[in-house]
């Protein structure tokens, strides 16, 4: 789960990450009277759950009353479109009202978990305020690491260590071990899957400031954090996407024309990787899940159904356990009570896979079989093109 | 030989009186696999389906002389069922549940390297199945055959299409071992495949890959540096749009890495025949075999 940077600003400061005076507004009015209670200049930032905002005209400086009315009315509603929004863009809903500061140096910290090492890494740069995988790139050298035990923790030769390689000195290197440390517990407390703060900067006064904040959560782990269900934005989400998960289906929607229905993550990126081989388009990733039953069916058409787009419909059911009498049967209810008119290509195994398909033929409805997922991906897009 | 799992198994069932537990303890038994009882907490001293049921793995272990334990318990409680099986000295944990949490997992992983003598499958996997001989998971037993080949897969019913493509043009499987979906797991793919290179009965592997991290690309430079066998691989997600976690945890290209065509590539770097469609995956393994004579 991503949320917001005010969001996560909030939570890091409760963990004793130092962050810039602020608070949220949902129209110019209250970035106004935000504005009043901070003090000018302010800065005011869009937010979204996207980096690059500052490039799209998503971040700016306010100085006056006037400013910051201005600024603010230009910035919510505006379509921000940024390197991580795709080229439709985000309608921008909050801003973020902030202290303006002086910046001495822009530094770059991150936690996030090391998948080969099996371990979260502390990552701090003095390259801050750019693309952290542009400085991996470019001049890898330039990232400092600290892996971290899961049992033993974070300890304070590390944050020492990566302090004195960013050339901190003086009561910044304090700070620094401070930052480091809580950004750690937070993470750990709220089963984060990243902490990114970019820039950390170093203000005039020669203070250490979290300027931006990214935390992205573990979604297994979100049973244990109800604190957080709260944070979730649904306007930054898919309605479709939002619609499946009610129905416990992992669906991701895509912007070709062909709908597929999978069990299985894996068979379901196979099978969106084989239809564009065969030429077309996925209109969606969709795993039904193990079960596949007749109330999945169901409820996997009516999604697929509710995008335009999709000119016909590929089920591939590697069943193994599952009967494929009963696949059938949930497929042929689903079809008919939706009422769904583009064609459907089933392809599937199982025990009973010979009944399963002269139930599919006897059906009457606009159905064709195959017994490959390279011949159902032929004729899908064969289909879909009428 | 086959790997990991044979005719000497006593398999444990974490789980057993729930239904997944009860419907893949049957399925186990019914394949053949020794079931030697189940543990759940609380319910110790009964039976359920004729097996007994224990309160901890320590005591099942103690009275049943378990070897292997597969684990079908709810996300929240799995990592401590994984942890225990390790404490009581089971050989082989294979853990089925989806959903772990990742912090859970990296203290899991953390311990398990002071207990080398369990090995975790898993988690978010179907377990493993050696032909003829013996399963712990759900891998659905008629689909495969007795043979030479042998399959590691981070996915679930690819491994089942791929165990389905080979049977069909006649090649049986040594051992089929699904490594899950997670980020975090306690068999990777080059522990599979120094099992697969050291098995005299396993004569050629299927690799079968997803975007998401770095595995493949390690597992590209070991079969580069040891292994001498013929191996076909596939990776799946090769049209999956970035940042997208999808359906696995551990499937997601994130800041521009782990995308199916670095480790297309790297695979293809080593020797491995990678096919680009998941329906080739039988027919190059058998180009492959008829190739070497």
């Amino acid at each position: 789960m991503k949320i917001h940077e005010y969001q996560g600003k909030a939570i890091l400061a409760r963990f004793g990450v130092p962050v810039p005076r602020g608070d949220v507004a949902f129209n110019a009015e209250e970035a106004v009277k935000v504005a009043q209670q901070l003090g000018l200049p302010v800065v005011i930032k869009a937010q979204i759950h996207a980096g690059g905002r500052g490039k799209g005209g998503g971040v700016k400086v306010a100085k006056t009353r006037e400013d910051v009315e201005r600024v603010a009315s230009s910035i919510i509603g505006m379509n921000l479109v940024t390197h991580q929004t795709g080229p439709e863009g985000k309608v921008v809903q909050r801003v973020l009202v902030e202290q303006g500061l002086t910046i001495a140096r822009e530094l770059y910290l991150g936690l996030v978990l090391d998948r080969a090492a099996q371990r979260p890494v502390m990552m701090a740069s003095p390259a801050g305020g750019m693309e952290i995988e542009k400085v991996a790139e470019e001049t890898p050298g330039l990232i400092f690491k600290e892996y971290i035990h899961p049992t033993a923790g974070f300890e304070a030769y590390q944050a020492k260590k990566l302090a004195f390689k960013l050339g901190l000195e003086g009561p910044a290197v304090g700070q620094a071990v401070k930052m480091m440390s809580a950004v750690y517990e937070a993470f750990k407390a709220t089963d984060a899957s990243m902490v990114e703060i970019n820039p950390l900067i170093v203000t005039g006064e020669g203070n250490l400031l979290a300027l931006d904040a990214k935390m992205n959560f573990d979604d297994n782990a979100l049973y244990r954090h109800p604190e957080l269900k709260d944070l979730r934005d649904l306007s930054e989400e898919d309605p479709l996407e939002i619609e499946a998960s009610k129905f416990s289906l992992n669906y991701i929607r895509l912007d070709g024309t062909i709908g597929c229905m999978v069990n299985g993550a894996g068979l379901a990126m196979a099978t969106m990787d084989i239809i564009k081989i065969a030429g077309g388009e996925p209109a969606n990733f969709l795993d039904v899940g193990g079960g596949a039953n007749a109330e999945q069916i169901r409820n996997a058409f009516k999604i697929l159904m509710s995008d335009g787009n999709v000119k016909a419909v590929f089920i591939n059911i590697f069943g193994g356990i599952l009967r494929c009498d009963i696949l059938s049967e949930g497929v042929i209810a689903a079809v008919k009570e939706l009422g769904v008119k583009v064609p459907i290509v089933v392809r599937m195994e199982g025990t009973n896979v010979e009944v399963g398909k002269q139930m599919l033929k006897d059906s009457g409805l606009n159905f064709a079989t195959a017994d490959t997922m390279a011949e159902g991906a032929e004729r899908v897009v064969a289909l879909s093109r009428g | 030989m086959a790997v990991l799992i044979d005719t000497s198994t006593r398999l444990l069932v974490q789980g057993l009186t729930g239904r997944e537990g009860t419907f893949h303890a049957k399925q186990a038994a019914a394949y053949g696999t020794t079931v030697v009882g189940g543990v759940s907490p609380g319910k110790g001293g009964s039976t359920h389906e004729g097996w007994p049921i224990f309160n901890t793995v320590a005591d099942a272990v103690e009275k049943t002389g378990a070897n292997a334990t597969v684990i079908f318990v709810p996300p929240p409680f799995a990592a401590d069922a994984i942890l225990e099986a390790a404490d009581a000295g089971v050989a082989l944990a294979v853990c089925i549940t989806e959903g772990i949490p990742v912090l859970d997992m990296m203290r899991v992983a953390t311990v398990l390297r002071d207990k080398p003598g369990t090995r975790l499958i898993g988690p978010n996997c179907p377990g493993l199945i050696s032909p003829g001989k013996g399963k712990a998971g759900i891998i659905p037993g008629h689909i495969c055959r007795e043979g030479t080949i042998g399959i590691v897969s981070r996915s679930g019913t690819l491994t089942y299409e791929a165990i389905h493509q080979l049977s069909k043009l006649g090649y049986g499987q040594s051992s089929c071992i699904g490594i899950g979906g997670d980020p975090i797991n306690g068999t990777n793919f080059i522990d599979a495949l120094t099992l697969f290179q050291a098995d005299p009965e396993t004569e050629a592997i299927v690799m079968i890959g997803e975007i998401g991290g770095t595995a493949e690309e390690e597992a590209a430079a070991f079969i580069t540096a040891h292994v001498t066998k013929p191996v076909v691989g596939f990776i799946c997600g090769q049209t999956a749009p970035p940042g997208r976690r999808m359906g696995h945890a551990g499937a997601i290209i994130a800041g521009g890495k782990g995308t199916a065509a670095e480790k297309m590539t790297a695979l293809q770097a080593a020797g491995v025949r990678v096919v680009k469609s998941p329906a080739d995956m039988g027919q190059a393994m058998a180009e492959k075999l008829r190739a070497r004579g």
